[in-house]
């Protein structure tokens, strides 16, 4: 495939059903009414020369460069500012307008370098284009009067570069910051000739940027260009794939020249992302080729023996010699597998398809356990599916935005980005969260509610504002008598004085008056969406706080249509995926429960195996089960147990307690530091498959580049089921997606050929929906009628005490992924180079701590040290901190609590102590000094 | 307090809103569909060898489960 340069229609679309019919230079065009002139032209192929206008961002009329003339009209308007009306008849090309552009042209070259030969952006600079397209022959000016050559680069950011003297003050990147990323950290400093781009009156890496690449995906010049570009040249073809970070799922184009990747583009078709992306998938994609990366497999008898580097073969006999062995010892269930959300669907569904089919049981778990499983249970409930109601366009015809338990601007930015457009153009806020997360506040942009309770509190929280629409009159009387069911016991629950905001103010810190305010703005400020993160999930009363978000969004009808719903966002790439492909181990793909005969019997006679008709463990009974001897092997692909699972010495314990590991990743991880095989994985770029989003968007992973490993993980789990005896031949990705869709009536109308013909498909997807879902439950719920169900608040068993007074919750940061895996192997540590704890300064002053100090956090399970941040964010009495670092090792101290429906994780509430560290002893300090030295 | 037992005592309690008979009830129905059969096996040797610990509830439930 060749470089893809998508076009550029100057303006954005303007959709609408009224139309507007028009000629331009003689061509009858219609288009909707609103369209500018510009765009209009480009619909009917003609472009229009211009320089401030690209089709992502609002017209700006300064280049002068895109002048037309118009029938009956005086002067040469800008054609990007100047709307179509019914009859007009526009000419682009005229003498007088040759001569008015070759003018424009002509000051601006008077005053940029005339290196285009050595230039970065040589063959992809508009303005480069433009003086071609305008016939520029001189520049009468000169070149020797006042000008911006001798401007300096700044190159403080890690990924691109600001040479300011190609600068030709289009404003374009000023107006991406704003208008696409919501930043708005970049300004137009001075005035007339002295005007320039500026970061704020600072450099780009100490300013407010967040590094998302918009700007620079704005630039008509090398102005703003990657480093990548700078250091490798301009790539010369595309492929389209999709980011594996979080779960917004972004589409790429993956630029190389040659084999050698030299930047990721975001692409204006990706559904998720439309052109936009975050730091993280545009630039931190270096961790695929880091020198970290194992690519040969290895094996050794224990885990303080050497690793031996073998063949596949070697390898693959090792694993499925061993599993069998270990079965034929202690059981068939002795043995089991962890999926992976960062790998693709189509892998995902081997590992639990050889773990049911070839294992011969259940144990094959995903680490969407930590993270969104209630979501699973809790929607399942009460929607019947375990799926976010909405597209992410659906945030643009929001009125009320409620976000619970998640800090979209880090964890999901660039879906942030599209909620922050639509509050900038006056949605109401409402967050809920411990923390000032920077949504509450940032620029053009104020929560009208913050209710900021105290960690644990959720359900109380939620009762209370469904307390309020209740008692106040403001149910969706109508929504719920045609849709729904159990509404009557849910109310008579509900409306008991014990849920409202008064009688739980003093346990959630929550001002009543706030809870009722946010209820009334929620139920009648027209269209009312939520959307949660972990901050709801990872509780021990995680599934009661999703069904208590059904039940609020049912109860003010704001399920089944566009702008509103109950939206998951998902932390990982594809824990959509993973969850939809079979990874739980009570569930087959598709979300039907192991115990259904009928179901099982549909895979049995797919699969030529017998399947197990109980369910099988969890990742935390599994080690449980490996402490008290009954689990004695496990496959691990693509997660860091090790590090990310709370209570980080009991999971040490049960992997030291296990006969096998077998770990398969990019990395020697955390666990691989306890495994006996290790079988390299492929990093997304080297994928073949597909991911799911958090919309349910399932999206093409195209290999940029062959496996640097040798093989794929799909044809690894392969050849260990038929090592193991069960065989399990695919010649290709797409087979496997053929036998998940022949198996799974969601995705029954899936193939790798429609998803490259209409680039994604959203779930379900079948005959009924040939073209996929964007919005569910719309004229039904997938269980027929919504069910209220009732969700009584129980507090955690987790509490504050005399010896532990302070509650620790935790999450991430924006260029920090996770365990860090991959993100630490890039350049992003320049913004995030250690995990810190985040303290109340008053806290911070009792104990004696300054901001930077290092401190010790301890919980009744364990200590870590850390360094202190004093932020005001946090409430007093709270604390955070983020878990990318193994040498933190957050979940040192995080513990066993974990959601009673699902075992999910409480790793939002931890009783912990903060104390400074202890100073060394002087014999220690003098001995440390003399070891560095 | 053995896993199992703690875990279906975190059950138990999130149905202390319904009738006894039924909170047994769709506490033991969860129990069925999400337990591997060997957890459900140690919940019921605790269940003999030290019911004390077990929430009510919780071992109401567990009699529904060894029926």
């Amino acid at each position: 495939m060749s470089l893809l340069k998508e076009p550029d229609l100057g303006t954005p679309a303007k959709p609408g059903p009224a139309t507007v019919s028009l000629e331009v230079d003689g061509l009858p065009v219609t288009v909707p009414e609103g369209t500018s002139v510009m765009r209009a032209a480009g619909l009917c192929g003609i472009d229009v020369p211009k320089l401030c206008a690209t089709d992502s961002l609002e017209a700006f009329g300064s280049c002068r460069l895109c002048l037309v003339e118009i029938d009956g009209r005086r002067g040469t308007p800008a054609s990007c500012t100047t709307p179509v009306a019914e009859g007009m008849r526009v000419s682009t090309q005229t003498p007088k307008l040759a001569k008015l552009r070759q003018g424009v042209m002509e000051l601006y070259i008077s005053d940029h370098p005339l290196d285009c030969l050595t230039c970065s952006a040589n063959g992809d600079c508009e303005l480069q284009d433009m003086s071609g397209a305008v016939g520029l022959r001189q520049v009468r000016y000169g070149y020797d009067g006042a000008n911006h050559l001798d401007e300096k680069t700044d190159s403080s950011n890690p990924y691109f570069d600001f040479d300011a003297s190609k600068c030709i003050s289009c404003s374009r990147c000023v107006r991406a910051c704003g208008e696409v990323q919501g930043t708005f950290a970049l300004t137009i400093e001075g005035r007339g000739f002295g005007s320039k781009v500026s970061a704020g009156g600072t450099d780009f890496m100490s300013s407010e940027c967040v590094s998302c690449g918009a700007c620079v995906q704005a630039c008509p010049t090398a102005t703003l260009q990657e480093k990548s570009v700078i250091q490798l040249g301009m790539p010369s073809r595309s492929v389209i794939t999709t980011c594996a970070y979080c779960g917004v799922g972004c589409s790429f184009k993956a630029e190389l020249r040659g084999a050698e990747l030299v930047r990721m583009v975001p692409y204006k078709d990706g559904g998720a992302n439309e052109g936009h992306s975050c730091v993280k998938g545009r630039f931190a994609f270096g961790y695929a080729t880091h020198p970290d990366r194992v690519l040969t497999p290895m094996v050794r008898e224990k885990i303080t023996d050497e690793w031996q580097p073998v063949d596949w073969d070697t390898a693959i006999a090792f694993t499925a010699a061993r599993l069998r062995d270990i079965q034929s010892r202690h059981g068939v269930g002795a043995i089991g597998g962890i999926t992976s959300s960062r790998t693709t669907n189509e892998e995902v569904y081997v590992v639990q398809k050889m773990i049911r089919a070839a294992f011969g049981n259940n144990n094959v778990d995903t680490c969407a356990r930590v993270c969104h499983s209630p979501t699973g249970y809790g929607l399942k409930q009460t929607f019947g599916t375990s799926a976010g109601t909405q597209d992410f366009r659906s945030v643009a015809q929001s009125d009320v935005i409620m976000v619970i338990g998640a800090n979209p601007t880090d964890g999901h930015p660039v879906f942030a980005s599209r909620m922050k457009r639509r509050l900038r153009e006056g949605a109401k806020l409402i967050v809920i969260d411990p923390r000032r997360i920077d949504l509450v506040r940032s620029p053009h942009i104020e929560a009208a509610h913050h209710l900021q309770l105290a960690p644990g509190t959720n359900v109380a929280v939620v009762n209370a504002l469904a307390h309020v629409v209740l008692t106040e009159g403001l149910v969706d009387r109508s929504f719920v008598g045609e849709r729904c069911e159990d509404f009557d016991d849910w109310a008579e629950f509900i409306a008991r004085p014990e849920n409202s905001p008064e009688a739980v103010e003093e346990l959630t810190g929550v001002p009543a008056e706030e809870v009722r305010a946010a209820a009334r703005l929620f139920a009648t400020g027209g269209n009312g969406a939520i959307y949660y993160g972990l901050g709801v999930t990872e509780h021990s009363q995680g599934s009661t706080m999703v069904m208590g978000m059904a039940n609020l969004a049912m109860a003010t009808g704001n399920i089944g249509r566009e702008g509103v719903g109950v939206n998951p966002l998902r932390g990982q790439n594809n824990v959509q995926g993973s969850c939809d492909m079979g990874s739980f181990p009570h569930e087959l793909p598709g979300y039907r429960h192991i115990s259904d005969d009928v179901v099982r019997g549909v895979f049995e006679n797919m699969w030529g195996s017998t399947l197990q008709a109980e369910p099988g463990l969890r990742i935390p009974n599994m080690f449980d089960a490996a402490i008290e001897g009954s689990f004695r092997a496990l496959y691990v692909q693509g997660e860091d147990i090790a590090q990310s699972d709370p209570n980080i010495n009991h999971v040490h314990a049960a992997l030291r307690a296990l006969d096998l590991v077998v770990v398969q990743d990019l990395f020697l991880n955390e666990t691989a530091k306890f495994a006996h095989v290790f079988l390299p994985g492929t990093s997304f770029l080297e994928k073949d498959g597909t991911f799911t989003n958090a919309e349910r968007r399932i999206n093409r992973v195209r290999p940029v580049m062959a496996p640097k490993t040798g093989k794929h993980e799909w044809q690894i789990v392969a050849e260990i089921a038929e090592a193991m005896g069960y065989p399990m031949r695919y010649d290709h990705p797409s087979q496997i997606m053929d036998e998940i869709a022949a198996l799974t009536p969601t995705f029954a109308g899936v193939s790798f050929d429609k998803l490259d013909k209409l680039g994604s498909v959203q779930w379900p997807c079948n005959d009924n929906a040939p073209e996929g879902t964007p919005i569910m439950h719309r004229d039904g719920f997938v269980r027929g009628k919504g069910r209220f169900v009732r969700t009584p608040f129980v507090p955690t068993r987790e509490r504050s005490t005399r010896k532990y007074p302070l509650i620790l919750t935790t999450g991430r940061i924006l260029s920090q992924y996770n365990v860090g895996a991959q993100t630490r192997r890039t350049a992003n540590v320049a913004w995030h180079p250690e995990d810190v704890l985040e303290i109340h300064p008053h806290d911070a002053e009792v104990r004696g701590i300054n901001d930077g100090d290092e401190v010790v956090l301890s919980s009744r399970v364990g200590a870590t040290t850390l360094r202190a941040v004093l932020a005001d964010r946090m409430p007093v009495g709270v604390v955070y901190t983020t878990f990318h670092h193994p040498v933190t090792g957050a979940n040192v101290v995080t513990t066993e609590n974990s959601d009673w429906a699902t075992n999910c994780p409480e790793y939002k509430v931890t009783a912990v102590q903060v104390g400074l560290k202890a100073a060394p002893r002087p014999a220690e300090a003098l001995r440390s000094a003399m070891a560095a030295e | 307090m053995s896993p199992q037992v703690r875990m279906i005592n975190d059950i138990a309690v999130q149905f202390r809103h319904q009738a006894p008979d039924a909170a047994a009830a769709a506490i033991a129905e969860h129990v069925r569909a999400f337990w591997d059969p060997r957890m459900r096996a140690e919940l019921m040797r605790r269940v003999e060898s030290e019911p004390q610990g077990l929430d009510p509830l919780a071992l109401a439930a567990a009699r529904l489960l060894s029926t």
